[in-house]
C-alpha cells in the first residue's frame, strides 16, 4: 500500500524530466536524423546491413565514451583513452604472438583470454596512474591524461618499435570481430551489456550516487563523509579498465592494432558526451545521453556517405551541434545559479 | 552573570585551539565550552573566527595546537567522519550541498541506503525508501517545498539552508553546529529555523548557533560566548544580558576573560 503512494508522484516526475531533460530534445534530434536519410534513400539507408555497420563501427566508441560519462560527471576529463585503447591492443596482440611462438592466428582459446585479461589489465594500470595523480597529486585531469596520451601511445610505439602487429587469432576475429548470433554482432553485444553495466552502475548503485555527488560539489561530498580520492580514482581505474577492454573489441575487429588510428578517439568520446547532455563542469549526465551522443554523429557519417553529400560535412555538422549543446548547458546553469 | 556551561556536565570542550592559515591566525588560543541540552548563541565580529573554530569542532579543518575534549575525554577530530562518529553534526555557512542532487539525495549524502538483501550487497539505492524518509523529516522539521524531486540548485536561497540545516539536525545525536542558518531566510522561514533549534535543544541535543543577528540570539540561546580575535573573550548567560553587552564585548570595549 505504501508502495503505491510513493511510486505515482515518482512516475509522472520520470515523464516531466524526460521533456525537461536537454538528452529528450538530442534524442530527437537522432530520430529526425534517422527519418531523414531513410526518406532520402529509402533503398540503403534503413537496411538491416546499415544498422548492422552503423553499430559495429560504433560499438568501440559507446565502450570508451561510457567510462568517459563518469569522469566527466566527476568534473574531470580523461584525453588518454584513444591512447591507452592502443597500449592495450598492442600488449594483447604482443602477449598472443608470444604465447604462440611468432604468429598467433591459429591460437586457441586460452590464448585469446590472456589477451583479454592483458588488455583490460593494461588499461586498467593507466587508469590507476591517472586517478592517483588527479586525486592524490591533485594535479588537474586536463594535464594527468594529456600526459598519459603520449606516454600511452609512446610506451606501446617502444614494445613493437612502432610496427602494428598483424597476426591476431583467427579465433578471436571470428568469434568476437565478425561473429553474430540471430542477427546481432557479438562487437554490438558486448557494448549493449557494457553501456546496460554502466547506465545501471551510475543511475542506481551508491558508486553512481556519489560520482554525482563529486562533480556536484567535492566539498560538500568530503564533509558529508564521502571518500572523494578514493572515489576518483576508482573512476578513472575504470575507465582505464573499458579503454583496455575497447583496445581488445578493436584489436577483433581490425586484426591488428592500429596504433595511429585512435589520436582522435579522446575528443570523439568526449563530443559524444558533452553531446549527450553531461555537464563538463560535473553532477549531471546520463549514459542514455551518452548513447545518443555516439550514434549522432555515427548516423551523420553513414547519412552522408549513403546520400551523398560529402563525408566531410560531417564534422562541420557535429561541431555545431556540439558547441550548441555546451551552450545549452551554460545558459541552463546560469539561469539556476541566480535563482 | 558569567555562566559557565550551567553547571552541567560538559559535553563538548576546546581548551586553547591554535590555528593559523598561512601568516593569518584565524584562532590564538580559542576556547568553547558546550553542554548537553543547551542552545549556546557563538559571536563575533567578521574575521574573529567563529567558522575556524566550527570547523576544528566538526573535523573539517585541524587545529595546529590545542585540545578537543568530549564528555572530558580528549579526541582528535580529523575528519568530518570522525567528528559525525561522535554525534557531531554541521550546517555550514557554504551549505556545502550538491547543488545537482534532489533534497532527498543531499539529505543522505555519504549516508545512502541500500536495497535490503542482494541488490544492496551490489550497491543498489533505496530511492523510494530514501524519498519517504526525506519526505516525513522535512515535514517534521517544517521545510516546504513545493517539489522534492527537482536539483537542490533550483530551489531558493532560503529553501536551499532549510534542506543543510534539516540534514544537521536529523543526523545529530549529541551536537549540532549551525553557521548562520538564517542568514539567507525569509522572516517566516527564519521563525521555523529558530523553532527547530528549540524542538531539537528539547530532545537534549546541543545547539550551537552562530549568528549576527543580537535579538535572533536574545531570543533562542540559553548562553552566549563572545569570540574576538581568534580567543574567547566573554561568556554570558542569554536571560541577563543586554545588548550593549554584547556589542562590548564583540568590539573589544568589554572583556572578561584574559587576553592572549
Amino acid at each position: 500500500m505504501t508502495e503505491t503512494e510513493v511510486r505515482e508522484p515518482a512516475e509522472r516526475s520520470l515523464v516531466q524530466r524526460m521533456v525537461a531533460a536537454s538528452t529528450f530534445w538530442i534524442a530527437l534530434v537522432l530520430v529526425v536524423l534517422c527519418v531523414l536519410f531513410s526518406a532520402l534513400r529509402p533503398d540503403a539507408f534503413p537496411t538491416l546491413f546499415t544498422l548492422q555497420t552503423l553499430l559495429i563501427e560504433a560499438s568501440v566508441l559507446l565502450v570508451l565514451s561510457v567510462g568517459m560519462t563518469f569522469v566527466i560527471i566527476t568534473a574531470g576529463i580523461d584525453l588518454s583513452v584513444g591512447s591507452v585503447l592502443v597500449f592495450a591492443g598492442v600488449v594483447a596482440a604482443t602477449l598472443m604472438e608470444s604465447l604462440s611462438g611468432g604468429d598467433a592466428s591459429d591460437a586457441g582459446p586460452g590464448v585469446v583470454l590472456a589477451g583479454l585479461v592483458a588488455a583490460v589489465v593494461g588499461g586498467g594500470v593507466w587508469g590507476l596512474l591517472n586517478g592517483l595523480l588527479v586525486a592524490m597529486a591533485r594535479i588537474p585531469p586536463l594535464i594527468v591524461t594529456l600526459g598519459s596520451f603520449g606516454a600511452a601511445l609512446g610506451a606501446a610505439q617502444l614494445i613493437t618499435d612502432g610496427v602494428d602487429v598483424r597476426t591476431v587469432p583467427k579465433a578471436l576475429r571470428d568469434g568476437l570481430g565478425f561473429g553474430q548470433t540471430l542477427q546481432v554482432p557479438h562487437m554490438v553485444a558486448l557494448a549493449a551489456v557494457v553501456t546496460l553495466a554502466g547506465a545501471w552502475l551510475l543511475h542506481t548503485t551508491r558508486f553512481g550516487r556519489r560520482t554525482f555527488a563529486v562533480g556536484s560539489n567535492a566539498e560538500a561530498a568530503r564533509r558529508a563523509g564521502i571518500p572523494v580520492r578514493g572515489h576518483l580514482v576508482r573512476v578513472y581505474t575504470g575507465v582505464g579498465l573499458l579503454a583496455g577492454l575497447a583496445g581488445f573489441m578493436s584489436l577483433a575487429y581490425f586484426g591488428t592494432t592500429t596504433i595511429s588510428g585512435h589520436s582522435t578517439d579522446n575528443l570523439n568520446a568526449i563530443a559524444a558526451v558533452v553531446l549527450g547532455g553531461t555537464s563538463l563542469f560535473g553532477g549531471v549526465g546520463t549514459v542514455f545521453g551518452t548513447v545518443i551522443g555516439v550514434f549522432i554523429p555515427a548516423v551523420l557519417t553513414k547519412g552522408f556517405v549513403i546520400v551523398g553529400v560529402q563525408q566531410f560535412w560531417q564534422p562541420v555538422a557535429i561541431s555545431a551541434v556540439l558547441v550548441a549543446a555546451v551552450w545549452f548547458d551554460q545558459v541552463r546553469r546560469r539561469s539556476r545559479d541566480r535563482g | 552573570m558569567t555562566g559557565s556551561g550551567n553547571g552541567a556536565s560538559p559535553l563538548l570542550q576546546a581548551r586553547d585551539l591554535r590555528k593559523s592559515y598561512g601568516s593569518v591566525q584565524a584562532l590564538r588560543g580559542a576556547s568553547f565550552d558546550l553542554a548537553a541540552g543547551e542552545v549556546v548563541a557563538l559571536i563575533g565580529d567578521n574575521g574573529a573566527g567563529k567558522s575556524t573554530l566550527v570547523k576544528c569542532l566538526s573535523g573539517v579543518e585541524q587545529p595546529d595546537s590545542g585540545e578537543i575534549l568530549i564528555d572530558g575525554a580528549p579526541v582528535v577530530l580529523n575528519s568530518p567522519t570522525a567528528a559525525r562518529a561522535h554525534g557531531i553534526e554541521t550546517a555550514y555557512q557554504d551549505l556545502a550541498v550538491a547543488p545537482d542532487l534532489d533534497p532527498a539525495a543531499n539529505l543522505f549524502l555519504g549516508r545512502e541506503l541500500r536495497r535490503p538483501g542482494l541488490l544492496g550487497a551490489l550497491g543498489m539505492l533505496d530511492k523510494a525508501a530514501m524519498r519517504r524518509e526525506a519526505a516525513e523529516q522535512f515535514s517534521r522539521l517544517g521545510v516546504t517545498l513545493q517539489d522534492i524531486d527537482v536539483p537542490i540548485g533550483s530551489l531558493s536561497g532560503g529553501q536551499r539552508q532549510s534542506v543543510a540545516v534539516a540534514r544537521s539536525v536529523v543526523w545529530a545525536s549529541r551536537v549540532v553546529f549551525l553557521d548562520e542558518p538564517t542568514a539567507a531566510l525569509g522572516v517566516v522561514q527564519r521563525e521555523r529555523v529558530l523553532d527547530v533549534v528549540r524542538k531539537v535543544r528539547d530532545t537534549g541535543i546541543a545547539v550551537v548557533l552562530i549568528s549576527h543577528n543580537m535579538p535572533e540570539v536574545l531570543a533562542v540561546a540559553d548562553r552566549i560566548e563572545v569570540l574576538r580575535l581568534g580567543a574567547r573573550v566573554a561568556r554570558f548567560t542569554a536571560s541577563d544580558v543586554t545588548l550593549e553587552q554584547l556589542v562590548g564585548a564583540m568590539t573589544g570595549a568589554l572583556t572578561q576573560e584574559e587576553e592572549r
